[in-house]
């Protein structure tokens, strides 16, 4: 109980309170604190990835094993993602590794490594693609949902009208002032909403904050209640 | 009212087929539309152009992946054109591990470009150009960077220690930037402007999605950035404002897609009309 609830605690209530005072004292010794402080962060969030890395075999092992629908897929992430980790650290990542060198002597040090292959001609052209059905999926949406069906909704429409042809030369075409008209919509009623937004998040943030170091919120260290 | 049944009963497969053909047609029959540039866009080139000395820095923050590389790509290539034909030093960071490839592969093209249209004034990796190795930890990242970029990174991404490349000469943290542009189409572009403009005054614009764009005007309002590229046609604006210069004979990728996003725009906003005019008509029947 004590290393899986109080510690976890403890250490975030000391470190926020230490790093709040750190802020406002300018000594030398506040200043290493605050450096190892960082070294430390960035340090902990390397080894986020391997929790990922091991988050996802485990999920896609079990999908195979239990043999869920779709489970051939999950062979396919497995291999994409031992293949593609085993090229990066024996190929090397923008500049080919020694080994790689010596294990293919053609190769020479301003070729393009393996990993930053598979980055250009497969990933790049997949992740582009998928992300540009999206598309095709607003076209359709816009036309069957997109309705004036009150006055909001009829406000929203007449706006994003505007600024949906205020942002391309076309819309200059037809109306020389429209590119003006769009960027006032976007520098006053936009701005004002999205600041009243912002202020709110950032309250809530600070709030959120003031609770996980007092020990108030403990949603993050997980376990349910 | 046959029309209003064929509208109320269309198969979407037809507007995916009329959408694909607004985008692919003007590819193969380009019309050129003129463009105005808007201040936010003009601000960031007129920054890079009177306001940094010659052997000033530029960091490009390159936080995007492949799903947004048609709007964010385009911007970096410009801005590291536009800085290198101003004989700045242009260094690229990353906080997401895929944006390391779009650096790269940004960093290939300009200076393969830029030294064919050039080559009376070659550009060097490592002298003028680079890109920071990757470093995971987000906000401590950008933290860091504000005490000791050396420290933070090491090496270059490219392997090279950073303490004996020359790009690096003088440069100890934000103080020696002159100006950072965080390409983003996510909220990490918060983080940079709430801890790097924020605690240690690195002056910013900023570089976004057209979807995003409108998320950051009350940062330009505040002076918190010095102006934005709001998605495919903030790239285009920009592409045309370093054209008049005439010293980068890149590919035009942004100004390429223009016509494209014209005509899928106004095919969406004919949908909307379609869409609401087939609604009203069907209201007012069921109404009778």
């Amino acid at each position: 109980m004590f290393v899986r609830r109080t510690l976890p605690l403890l250490v975030s209530a000391i470190f926020g309170v230490a790093l709040i005072l750190q802020f406002f004292v300018p000594h030398p010794a506040s200043k290493n604190f605050y450096n190892m402080m960082l070294d430390w962060l960035i340090i902990v969030s390397a080894f986020t990835y391997l929790i990922a890395v091991q988050s996802t075999v485990e999920l896609h092992v079990t999908k195979i094993k239990r043999k869920v629908e779709g489970w051939q897929y999950s062979i396919i992430v497995l291999v994409s993602l031992f293949v593609t980790a085993a090229l990066g650290i024996f190929g090397g990542a923008f500049m080919p590794t020694t080994l790689w060198m010596k294990i293919f002597p053609s190769v020479k040090p301003s070729d393009t490594t393996p990993l930053m292959y598979t980055y250009l001609y497969m990933q790049m052209p997949m992740q582009s693609t998928i992300f540009s059905l999206l598309a095709f999926y607003m076209a359709s949406a816009a036309f069957r949902s997109f309705r004036a069906r009150s006055f909001d909704a009829t406000l929203l429409l007449i706006t994003a009208g505007i600024v949906t042809l205020g942002r391309v030369p076309l819309g200059e075409f037809i109306y020389k002032g429209l590119p003006d008209v769009v960027e006032w919509i976007l520098k006053y009623p936009n701005m004002a909403a999205q600041r009243g937004i912002l202020i709110g998040v950032q309250l809530g943030i600070i709030a959120t904050s003031i609770k996980i170091i007092l020990g108030i919120e403990r949603k993050y260290l997980g376990g349910g209640k | 009212m046959k029309f209003i049944n064929f509208i109320n009963n269309l198969d979407k497969r037809w507007i995916y087929l009329v959408l694909a053909l607004c985008i692919i047609i003007p590819f193969i029959f380009p019309v050129g539309f003129p463009m105005k540039t808007t201040p936010p866009v003009k601000s960031i080139y007129d920054f890079i152009e009177d306001s940094i000395p010659e052997g000033g820095v530029v960091l490009i923050g390159a936080d995007y992946d492949p799903s947004t590389m048609a709007e964010l790509h385009p911007m970096a290539k410009v801005i590291a054109a536009h800085a290198l034909s101003n004989n700045l030093r242009v260094l690229f960071v990353t906080l997401y591990p895929q944006g390391a490839g779009m650096a790269q592969d940004a960093i290939d093209n300009v200076l393969r470009e830029w030294n064919k249209s050039n080559p009376d004034n070659p550009k060097k990796l490592g002298k003028d150009i680079t890109l920071l190795a990757y470093v995971p930890g987000v906000s401590a990242v950008v933290l860091k960077m504000g005490e000791d970029i050396t420290q933070t990174f090491n090496e270059d991404g490219y392997g090279n220690k950073l303490s004996e490349l020359e790009i690096m000469n003088g440069i100890k943290n934000y103080k020696d930037i002159n100006l950072m542009v965080e390409l983003a189409g996510s909220s990490v572009v918060l983080t940079w402007l709430i801890y790097a403009n924020g605690r240690y005054g690195l002056k910013m614009g900023i570089g976004t999605t057209a979807v995003s764009a409108a998320e950051y005007y009350s940062y330009l309002q505040s002076k918190q950035a010095i102006g934005m590229l709001g998605g495919l046609k903030g790239a285009a604006e920009y592409e045309h404002l370093l054209g008049k210069k005439n010293v980068y004979g890149g590919r035009k990728d942004a100004s390429i897609g223009m016509d494209a996003q014209s005509s899928a725009h106004i095919f969406f906003i004919i949908l909307i009309i379609l869409g609401n005019i087939a609604y009203f008509v069907k209201k007012k029947k069921e109404g009778k």
